[in-house]
């Protein structure tokens, strides 16, 4: 019971400092790639100190929901993060982690980002909402389709028992684990506003998703808005490596030892992630607007595949 | 005890209709049997409760009714289930009478109590007839209050509106003519399914004639007979809840009638019509049906999910959007509906019965926060003059507390954790994921499309709510008589945030509130163990899977919240300053228009054009057309965007060829000779003969 | 062989791979893209036959897997390649049926093969079964590419991609002489060459590749 609430905490806080410092690291080896010698990945840090000591300005017209979105957003996010599995499983919160609710808490921090941009009424703030929400009328199928594969392989849409029974190894590779990670790396790009569906990095209004819904806040209110993206990122990092590299992850119980071993591991995949990331953000350009439906619809088929290909299988074996 | 004072309850509805058509233009009246009828659905909703929590109650057989039927009444889990949101929206509609009803015509007011009587008789129905004499009268009732349409603009409620008030909407003239259109598609609708619904009960109860539900228990239908039921009963049952594709007269009727009665229309009357039908399919003759039964219900459920919710996406009136986000909600009940009777049929009852139960709680759930948001488009019709989003915006300045309960219902809509929508789909998406151990490839793939079809839909619920409260309580004022609004009267606030709170613990409190419907999901599931795994704090599809506790999470994230912000006040606590808005290119007010152009704003049309484009051309026939002047030509550009729900153009002009050729056809009759039409009698008594011969003592599956 | 057996699994997955880059193709707008996808589909054609000559001890797969690699995976790319950059032909690729409906009926045909496949060969090892399944699947991806391509590259690709799954699942079924490969091969790059020749036809008469513009010359004399 220790174990699992001080491994808890740890979580908490190791994705908190972690969460800035990796997109700080995924912009960094962005510009390397490039030949550019680019800011340090501490950087993102340098941004939210600074922007706390500034006086957020409030548009004249604007509600409280301005106000308030930022940390009803910043809140479900942190939540959802610390329900993602990092170096270790079986923390405190273990029971609740579930695919399902993952879902419905990042789907609360949409909805709370889209209210927040529409609330002084500007043409690009509906824009951004109207966009956003848009994707994720696609997105969501597909990654409920990947949830329904693990759910068919490890009986349940439990985040930890689904690592258990990926991490034992008994399912073996499987094409329908490959289509889901295609289709999961499609969603996980449009959820986090990366190349080929947004670009973190634009200063072009007409085409900004994200960005576009940020243009109002400003002061402590970005500095949370840039923190729950960051969260977001670094949970859907996560969240993969627990599903696709669920090797080396620690039980909660097994001590300390255990722990910096599953840390070190975790830490690693993070970095190959990113890393892979940035190379594919680098190669690749960002795609209108109403191609990127075309995009999430594949990955939703290549889902729905994957599903039937699973029936296949238990229906053989 | 608790059966009889029911009785005793029902029979003081008819006493107010009559005092009703008698109060017509007379104000102290009308408050009268608003309050009447309140305190009955008040009693109702107690009733309901007392029948959960103590179990259910053997029929009560009528003084009155045909020798050949008796009339009972029986209060089983089932029906208590379901009159609990009858008697909780019955209460808050009453409240909303009583403040906005005070002058009303008499033929509203008349209806409107024999319309909950309508619905309390056919959910207390103890037999088929009695079912059946309680579901039509709800029909003929709705229909007469949507005939009486809109109140003439003078006579709304004191004062609240400006008398005469040109930019409010339609004139009047033309708002009468679409409710006389919308009464007579309604009329049409609810004839295709009495005659749907009658023959079944017939069918259900073959020749022996008992129609109480214990006896057509005893004998579920079979083969072909079976068949033609589930058709009729989907039919039938259908049209009333607006199952796709007979949802077309919903969108149409429901926003004519005042924002009470669309509120109890959209909320209860669609349940009642679920009721039927899972009472018929599921309860009275689901007993050792095949995979196919519950195929039907889940098809049908998972394509009005999408349609309605994609519908809800696109419309700019909000009572309009409503009632299409209803498509949607009874789409996802009858999904889950659909999806216990298969789980049934494939002996895996645990499922059934999580199943049943997403569904049972999605009917208290939706209920809630649908009428809460009927009676919000209510406030904000009489507050703010209109009910079109391109005329609203900014509202929560001037009625902020009706905004807060808003969005506690739009969230509850949007499936946003841990509401009661959530509640309700985390349910159905786990008996779906579960729902592969069936075993056929069919029936996995058919699931596997529903989730994804579930998704979607629920993705595009959230936009339609989002985009509702966003244009219609944020940004600014896009006309002039927005600036103007007002709160709405303490009445009518009590009851939205009344409904809230209650949509608040259902969300919070789905545990405990299936362990007091176990008897309602045993009845529908055919398993007696209800959910096994509903405890006061979580639900969980089986010991090994995961569970959902809604309180917990609801407790995490108000301490994560409450940590967020201490946090930031102490690394950050200089005040924050009010300046012009940014947004570049933002320009200030002209000085004609003080609350900025509304041109700049987000318009409804503008908001949904997204998801027009990318799912409306193939799902709503949308079309757009950009018509740019020649260079040089100072002219506007001109896009033109259209789209229509392409279901009720196809089916009205099919249904008048037929009636026509029906007429050219009886026409003919009129000139035959006496012998031919005595022949034809002739002919159709002696077909009855030999259908009585043929289905006879023989065959019939009541001898 | 079932799951969990390393024999099957990765059998099962560079299918799937196969299968995946099928849809790639199917999905991919652009022609130099195209013949990326195109490799990689061979590639893992390569990799896949070679796996069979290791798991069913049959030295003529690798030799089979060796001149896939170096035909499919490098040399039919790289010609395509140039052959692209030599016309200029960097840009675009307009489909002829919309890229969300190529792809459903992609999925559909998937499910076509497996329905077909699966009671056709009840009794046989569980690895061949899902292995036809997923060849059948390749060639009707290709297929349709062919259909729904109106430009001239596009659809030797698709013929390309089609050969790569008979390649499969000839390797798949044990005991497949060698000659019928090397002829179902020959026969494919013969219709390459066929191909070729008429695509250079087409831009010597025409100026374009895009094959609406035949419609018009069908029955050809005027």
């Amino acid at each position: 019971m220790m174990a699992a609430l001080l491994t808890q905490a740890l979580h908490l806080a190791l994705m908190l400092a972690l969460a800035p410092l990796l997109t700080g690291l995924l912009r960094w080896l962005k510009a390397r790639m490039l030949g550019r010698r680019g800011p340090s990945p501490l950087q993102p840090w340098r941004d939210l100190v600074k922007l706390c000591r500034k006086r957020p300005v409030l548009a004249e017209n604007a509600s409280l929901v301005t106000s308030i979105a930022p940390y009803a957003a910043c809140a479900a996010t942190l939540l959802a993060a610390a329900l993602v599995p990092g170096f270790t499983r079986g923390m405190a919160l273990g029971g609740l982690a579930d695919l399902l609710l993952l879902g419905g808490l990042l789907a609360l921090s949409r909805a709370a980002l889209a209210l927040a941009a529409m609330d002084i009424g500007s043409a690009f703030g509906g824009l951004g909402a109207a966009r956003e929400m848009s994707f994720a009328v696609f997105a969501e199928p597909a990654f409920l389709l990947c949830v329904m594969a693990f759910a068919i392989l490890a009986g349940g849409t439990n985040l930890d028992a689904i690592g258990a029974a990926l991490q034992d190894g008994a399912l073996g590779l499987r094409v329908s684990l490959a289509l889901a990670l295609v289709a999961l790396l499609a969603v996980a790009l449009a959820e986090n506003g990366r190349i080929p569906v947004d670009n973190p990095a634009t200063h072009l209004e007409l085409t900004m998703v994200h960005e576009a819904m940020l243009l109002e806040a400003s002061g402590r209110h970005l500095a949370l808005w840039e923190m729950q993206a960051a969260l977001r990122l670094l949970l859907w990092l996560s969240l993969l490596a627990a599903l696709f590299l669920p090797f080396g992850m620690a039980e909660a119980a097994e001590g300390p030892l255990a722990w910096a071993q599953g840390l070190g591991l975790w830490l690693a995949k993070l970095a190959g992630l990113a890393l892979a990331l940035a190379g594919f953000e680098n190669a690749i350009a960002k795609m209108r607007v109403f191609r990127v439906p075309e995009f999430l619809g594949a990955a939703l088929l290549l889902a729905l595949l994957g599903v039937v290909f699973l029936f296949l299988s238990t229906g053989l074996a | 005890m608790l059966i009889s004072t029911l009785a005793v309850l029902l029979c003081c509805l008819p006493p107010l209709a009559l005092l009703g058509a008698w109060a017509g233009g007379r104000p102290g009246l009308a408050r009268l049997v608003h309050a009447g009828t309140a305190l009955v659905a008040g009693g109702f909703a107690l009733l309901a409760l007392a029948a959960l929590v103590e179990g259910g109650e053997a029929a009560l057989l009528l003084p009155f009714g045909p020798a050949w039927a008796p009339l009972s009444l029986a209060l089983d889990g089932l029906s208590a289930w379901f009159l609990l949101p009858l008697g909780l929206c019955g209460l808050a509609c009453g409240a909303y009478g009583w403040r906005h009803e005070a002058v009303a015509p008499a033929r509203r007011l008349a209806a409107w109590p024999l319309f909950l009587a309508g619905m309390a008789l056919a959910l207390l129905a103890g037999d088929g007839f009695t079912l059946l004499l309680g579901f039509e009268g709800m029909s003929l009732a709705s229909w007469v209050l949507v005939a009486a349409g809109q109140a003439p603009a003078g006579s709304v409620s004191a004062g609240s509106v400006p008398a005469g008030f040109p930019a409010a909407g339609p004139a009047p003239a033309e708002e009468e003519g679409a409710a006389r259109a919308a009464a007579g598609l309604y009329l049409g609708f609810a004839l295709f399914g009495a005659a749907c619904l009658l023959p079944a009960v017939g069918l259900l109860a073959g020749l022996a004639g008992d129609l109480s539900f214990a006896a057509l228990r005893q004998a579920p239908p079979q083969g072909g007979v079976a068949w033609v039921v589930l058709a009729l009963v989907v039919l039938g049952a259908g049209s009333k809840a607006g199952l796709v594709p007979l949802h077309g007269w919903l969108p149409v009727a429901h926003p004519v009638a005042p924002a009470h009665v669309s509120a109890l229309m959209s909320a209860v009357m669609t349940k009642v019509a679920l009721y039927v039908a899972a009472r018929l399919l599921l309860d009275v003759g689901g007993l050792g049906q095949g995979l196919g039964w519950g195929v039907p219900l889940l098809a049908l459920g998972a394509a009005s999910a999408l349609f309605g919710a994609l519908r809800a996406t696109q419309e700019g009136d909000i009572k309009v959007l409503l009632a299409c986000s209803t498509i949607e909600n009874v789409g996802l009940i009858a999904m889950a509906f659909g999806l216990s009777a298969l789980l049934r049929a494939a002996d895996l009852g645990a499922l059934a019965a999580l199943a049943a139960a997403a569904g049972l709680l999605h009917v208290l759930g939706h209920a809630l926060a649908k009428t809460l948001l009927f009676l919000v488009a209510g406030e904000v019709q009489h507050g703010a003059g209109s009910r079109r989003m391109d005329r609203l915006g900014g509202l929560i300045h001037a009625m902020p507390k009706v905004a807060l309960a808003a969005l506690a219902g739009a969230a509850a809509l949007a499936a946003l954790p841990p509401l009661a929508g959530f509640a309700a789909e985390w349910l159905l998406l786990q008996a779906l994921l579960a729902s592969w151990r069936v075993g056929e490839l069919g029936v996995q793939v058919l699931a596997a499309a529903a989730v994804a079809l579930l998704g979607m839909a629920a993705a595009l619920g959230a936009v339609a709510m989002l985009r509702f409260w966003g244009l219609t309580f944020l940004g600014r004022p896009r006309a002039p008589r927005t600036l103007g609004a007002s709160e709405a009267a303490p009445l009518p606030r009590a009851a939205l945030f009344l409904l809230a709170g209650l949509g608040a613990a259902v969300g919070l409190l789905p545990g405990a509130l299936l362990a007091l419907g176990g008897e309602a999901v045993a009845r529908l599931s055919g398993h007696a163990g209800g959910v096994a795994l509903a405890s006061a704090w979580a639900v969980a599809a089986s010991p090994s899977a995961s569970a959902y506790h809604p309180l917990g999470l609801a407790v995490l994230l108000l301490v994560l919240f409450v940590a967020v912000v201490l946090a930031l006040r102490w690394l950050s606590p200089r005040a924050s300053v009010r300046g012009p808005a940014w947004d570049c290119g933002f320009v200030a007010p002209p000085p004609h228009l003080p609350f900025g152009d509304p041109g700049t704003q987000p318009s409804a049309a503008g908001f949904a054009q997204p998801l027009l484009r990318m799912l409306g051309t193939s799902l709503l026939a949308a079309r757009e057309r950009a018509t740019l002047p020649p260079p040089g030509d100072p002219a506007p550009a001109r896009l033109d965007s259209h789209w229509q729900d392409p279901v009720l153009p196809a089916l009205l002009p099919a249904l008048a060829r037929w009636r026509d050729a029906l007429v050219i056809r009886a026409e003919r009759l009129r000139d035959l000779p006496l012998r031919h039409l005595l022949m034809l009698a002739f002919g159709t008594l002696l077909a009855l003969l030999a259908l009585l011969a043929w289905v006879g003592p023989g065959g019939g599956a009541g001898a | 062989m079932s799951f969990g057996q390393i024999p099957y699994d990765v059998a099962h997955l560079l299918g799937g791979g196969m299968l995946l880059s099928g849809f790639v193709l199917l999905y991919q707008r652009r022609l130099a893209a195209m013949t990326g996808a195109f490799a990689a589909q061979g590639a893992l054609l390569a990799l896949a036959v070679a796996w069979q000559g290791f798991i069913q001890e049959e030295p003529g797969l690798f030799i089979s897997a060796l001149v896939a690699a170096a035909v499919k995976a490098v040399l039919i790319p790289l010609a395509l390649r140039a052959f692209i950059l030599r016309l200029g032909l960097q840009r675009r690729v307009e489909p002829g049926l919309g890229i969300g409906a190529s792809l459903i009926a992609g999925v559909a045909l998937v499910a076509l093969a497996c329905l077909v496949v699966l009671p056709a060969t009840a009794g046989a090892a569980a690895l061949l079964r899902e292995d036809l399944a997923i060849a059948l699947s390749v060639v009707l991806l290709g297929l349709l590419m062919m259909v729904t391509r109106r430009h001239a590259i596009g659809q030797v690709v698709g013929l390309l991609s089609l050969e790569n799954g008979l390649v499969l699942a000839a390797s798949g079924v044990q005991g497949m002489p060698l000659v019928v490969e090397i002829a179902t091969a020959a026969l494919v790059l013969v219709l390459a060459g066929v191909a070729g020749f008429f695509v250079l036809l087409l831009r010597e008469r025409f100026e374009s590749l895009d094959l609406s513009l035949l419609h018009r010359h069908r029955g050809e004399g005027e």
